[in-house]
């Protein structure tokens, strides 16, 4: 396979484009596209701060050095969750976060849980109940509340994360399965700022996680390639294994999952039942049953029409 | 032969296959793993060489 650019081999093949890049146009491609879905999505402009939170994976890095890479002004705020699990897993994350922010030489907030508030977050579930023997409740709890106090306290105009296609389309799977209207009104690349909560942005929701991968790949980017340790049997780890078996045999499927829900969110299609005219009925002339036609019922039309064929 | 060696798993396959075949004979999916040969990542079409050793990335994160 060719690189559509240059024609030299290509390293990233993108069947849901139907684009294949070589490592060299690839890494300009991602972050042309990024700085085009902030424009379309309105996301944040040139003159605001924007505060990345980093978790040292390949997505919120990738976020962090594509948004540095364009030439925002982009800070990093790393969550210490004291999760351990055998594989020190905290530690490891914020060696490579903050090994990436001093290579290039950036700024990073760092908050620790067990100092800011006493107990690491595996501890605070336990102690809590909440969460069903696993932490991960709390954990998000948790992010959602340090990242929009530091984003508010220390002045940020708005607050991205790493969260990629694959991410909007197992969350957009789950709360369809489970017809979450409120969560489903709410899903967006963007989350406009409200009373005390920061504007909350999502620029690689466009991406793949497997082109973020190559991106983090092709850039030597060094992230935590294990998995939180509590992250086992998720639902939305499971969601995400049956939506690719599903994009092996339909090239592009989650994306057009995600953008229609989009635009049909945005048209305000969702959940108007209660606004649909109905359909006006009336009786089929020959049979009597109700049809929504001017005449003949779908049924007798196609009696009508075998009834006047020729005999064989 | 040809390795394949995701996270601590190593599977064999015969070389001279697709990496899209093999991924297909050790039920891999495609989507989900990125491939790399000699730290350069490769695409499906990739003839598979006798001795290759090919490590598979996982893409999916989360939780």
């Amino acid at each position: 396979m060719k690189c559509r650019k240059c024609g030299q081999k290509a390293s990233v093949n993108m069947r849901q484009h139907k684009l294949a890049l070589c490592k060299e146009h690839y890494l300009e491609w991602v972050p042309e596209q990024t700085e085009r879905f902030i424009k379309k999505y309105e996301m944040f402009r040139r003159d605001e701060k924007i505060l990345v939170a980093v978790s040292g994976g390949k997505d919120s890095l990738a976020l962090w050095d594509i948004l540095n890479h364009l030439g925002y002004q982009v800070d990093g705020l790393y969550l210490g969750l004291g999760i351990d699990g055998g594989i020190n897993y905290s530690h490891e994350s914020q060696r490579l976060t903050e090994k990436f922010a001093n290579e290039r030489d950036l700024r990073l907030h760092i908050v620790d849980i067990e100092k800011e508030y006493g107990e690491p977050i595996p501890v605070l579930s336990e102690i809590s109940h909440r969460g069903h023997g696993k932490p991960c409740a709390v954990c998000g709890l948790a992010k959602r509340h340090e990242m929009n106090r530091i984003a508010r306290d220390l002045g940020y105009d708005v607050l991205a994360t790493g969260h990629n296609l694959d991410d909007e389309a197992a969350v957009l799977f789950g709360n369809t399965l489970s017809w979450s209207s409120e969560y489903l009104l709410r899903q967006g690349p963007v989350l406009p700022a409200s009373d005390g909560l920061a504007r909350k942005v999502k620029p690689l929701c466009r991406f793949y996680e497997r082109e973020m991968t190559a991106y983090s790949l092709a850039r030597g980017i060094e992230y935590i390639y294990e998995e939180c340790p509590f992250a086992e049997g998720s639902q939305s780890i499971y969601y995400k294994e049956l939506l690719n078996q599903l994009e092996t045999t339909r090239p592009g499927a989650k994306l057009t999952f995600y953008l229609r829900f989009l635009e049909a969110r945005n048209r305000g299609d969702l959940f108007i039942e209660n606004n649909l005219e109905r359909a006006h009925l009336h009786s089929c002339p020959r049979c009597g049953q109700p049809t929504s036609t001017d005449d003949l019922c779908s049924f007798c039309r196609m009696i009508e029409k075998v009834n006047s064929m020729p005999a064989s | 032969m040809v390795k394949l060696v995701l996270r601590n798993k190593e599977y064999e396959v015969k070389p001279g296959m697709t990496l899209l075949s093999a991924l297909q004979k050790i039920s891999i999916v495609p989507e989900s793993v990125i491939a790399t040969r000699d730290g350069e990542m490769i695409l499906d079409d990739e003839i598979l060489k006798d001795g290759d050793v090919i490590k598979l990335i996982a893409v999916i994160s989360g939780g």
